[in-house]
């Protein structure tokens, strides 16, 4: 390391807070917002903190009284952990075999290009066929249809993350076990897949993330608390029926509270997963 | 085995997915184009053929020139915006500074925060009468008075860039950083001995483990923005007048709100295909980049 003039430390020093505030700032806003009252948060001068702090809010949005605001936000997270969960077990079952395929049999290779360049068609390219055929099998606001269209963005995902984790387990150790006789479900089952749980457990993560985060198709296919997701319940807040600042920002610290604790945890995984794929190109 | 075989388990290995992506891609896609040509209601009316007549009318109506020109503006300027400070971030993370790795671990909430709850954030923090910006930037004197940030056709799509960027931009400062620290430390030295300067230590020796990168990100972050959509709906919904609509608003519009599927499929595809000449043109990009370094 070079050795720094007092000046550029100082410097470095300041650009780093400049970061740190950049970065926290308007997350920790979210959060006062939520423990603030309301007559702090319309006040003026803003109070930036609040007198007294207000934790009803959570216990609003978590009750499940009928017909109060938690009964429809505790719906919603209903469905956004069913939905969630479901698409990223059916993505992972269709995903593990084939890029075990891929990774083991480079001249079908071709094909999981062609499944990860449907990564850049633009939702509204698929939405209207998948509107029609949902309403058509009466799927419409059902968390099953959600599930089902949310493959499109989670199988691709998932085979392109569980193929690069399969590539890094050496093909000698299943050449080895064949050699010493064993059948083929034998070497997946207690060989490769055992290898392999960590990056199916990072996939599974990320693509119940992916899941958690979709707005579009949720927004289009949903439309009350028998299917809505999180997200859409808070679009709905946002969207101006709700005039508590706070409880908005309540159900928004709510929703991202799993994703951020995945983040801060899985960071490591998160940058090795999306470097890979960078050197990879 | 035979090689044979080993082709045929793949094939069999990787049907399930294959009928699933058939399924809710392949099939979906076709079905778009199909309706492109016809007059189809989203509800109700099968419709007819109507040969390229929706294509002509979206690409000569002027709410689709406005939309491609504002969704290039917000593409161009929250990308580069995003790569620029990205970057720059980068090169400060990889500098000693005390609280360097709580502020690397910090730089990940941005990306995990939820799309639709940044959205819901920044529509608060702009918020005309209460919000914390109009708060802060009186507080300096840098305003006079409250002013409606998503409100006004001036400062909408300005403000939504800097909800995008902010939310975008830490994810190109790690992947930077993880190439930043791929540079051996010798090399750096090296050059310094050499008598290098700043600029020139990062244009000729840190670039060059950047760029493939930074190419990476750069493809993925633009095709998102083109393809942009929760954010501003939640923030703006395309408004105030149409000021921020972008194409996938615009689709959703055209095909949802008013029912008109087969123009709605037309213009989607007509945004498949700038997102695909987008795509092709940065591989190709990336192709010869690779090759020369």
């Amino acid at each position: 390391m070079e050795r720094r003039s007092l000046t550029a430390t100082i410097l470095v020093h300041l650009a780093a807070l400049l970061l740190l505030v950049v970065i926290l700032a308007p997350v920790v806003w979210l959060f006062v917002m939520s423990i603030s009252s309301t007559p702090d948060l319309i006040a003026k001068p803003l109070h930036w903190w609040p007198d007294t702090v207000d934790l009803s809010r959570y216990g609003v949005l978590l009750s499940s009284v009928a017909n109060s605001a938690g009964e429809a936000f505790v719906a919603s997270l209903f469905n956004s952990i069913k939905v969630a969960g479901m698409a990223t077990f059916a993505a992972l079952a269709v995903a593990i075999p084939s890029a075990w395929a891929v990774s083991r049999t480079p001249s079908v290779g071709w094909s999981l290009y062609a499944v990860i360049a449907t990564y850049m068609l633009p939702p509204v390219a698929l939405a209207v066929p998948l509107y029609m055929t949902l309403a058509w099998a009466g799927l419409l606001n059902n968390v099953f249809g959600l599930a089902l269209v949310y493959l499109t963005i989670l199988a691709p995902f998932t085979t392109w993350l569980m193929k690069s984790g399969f590539d890094s387990i050496p093909r000698e150790i299943e050449s080895a076990a064949t050699m010493d006789g064993a059948r083929l479900d034998q070497i997946l089952r207690m060989i490769t897949l055992p290898l392999a749980a960590p990056v199916m457990a990072t996939a599974a993560l990320f693509a119940f993330l992916l899941a958690w985060d979709e707005f579009f198709y949720a927004l289009l296919f949903t439309s009350d608390q028998r299917a809505k997701t999180l997200t859409v319940a808070i679009a709905d807040l946002a969207g101006g029926r709700v005039s508590d600042y706070g409880l908005i920002a309540t159900a928004g610290v709510l929703a991202a509270l799993p994703p951020l604790v995945v983040g801060l945890f899985m960071q490591r995984a998160l940058i090795a997963g999306l470097t890979s794929g960078g050197v990879k190109g | 085995m035979t090689s044979t075989w080993i082709t045929t388990r793949a094939w069999l290995l990787m049907l399930p997915l294959l009928i699933v992506m058939v399924a809710v891609i392949g099939w979906p896609l076709v079905d778009t184009v199909r309706l492109s040509f016809t007059d189809a209601k989203l509800v109700g009316t099968q419709g007819s053929f109507v040969g390229l007549d929706n294509y002509v009318k979206v690409l000569s109506g002027s709410n689709f020139q406005r939309t491609l020109i504002t969704t290039f503006w917000f593409a161009a300027l929250s990308v580069s915006l995003e790569m620029i400070i990205g970057v720059l971030a980068a090169l400060l993370l990889n500098q000693q500074f005390y609280g360097r790795s709580i502020l690397r671990a910090l730089m990940i909430l941005p990306w995990a925060l939820p799309t639709v709850v940044n959205a819901t954030l920044w529509r608060l923090i702009y918020n005309p009468e209460y919000g914390a910006l109009n708060a802060m930037l009186l507080k300096f004197g840098l305003i006079d008075s409250y002013r409606s940030w998503l409100g006004e056709p001036g400062t909408a799509l300005a403000s939504l860039i800097v909800a995008d960027c902010w939310k975008n931009f830490p994810l190109v400062a790690l992947i930077a950083l993880a190439a930043l620290q791929a540079v051996p430390r010798d090399i750096t030295a090296a050059s310094m001995v050499d008598g290098a300067g700043a600029w020139s230590r990062f244009r000729f020796v840190i670039m060059p483990y950047l760029a493939g990168p930074l190419m990476v990100a750069l493809v993925l972050r633009t095709i998102e923005a083109f393809k942009v959509f929760d954010i501003i709906w939640v923030m703006t919904r395309g408004g105030p007048a149409n000021s921020t609509r972008t194409l996938s608003i615009l689709v959703y519009q055209e095909a949802f709100s008013f029912q008109r599927a087969g123009s709605g499929a037309s213009l989607a595809l007509i945004v498949t295909l700038l997102v695909t000449v987008l795509a092709v043109a940065y591989a190709a990009l990336i192709r010869k980049s690779a090759g020369t370094s």
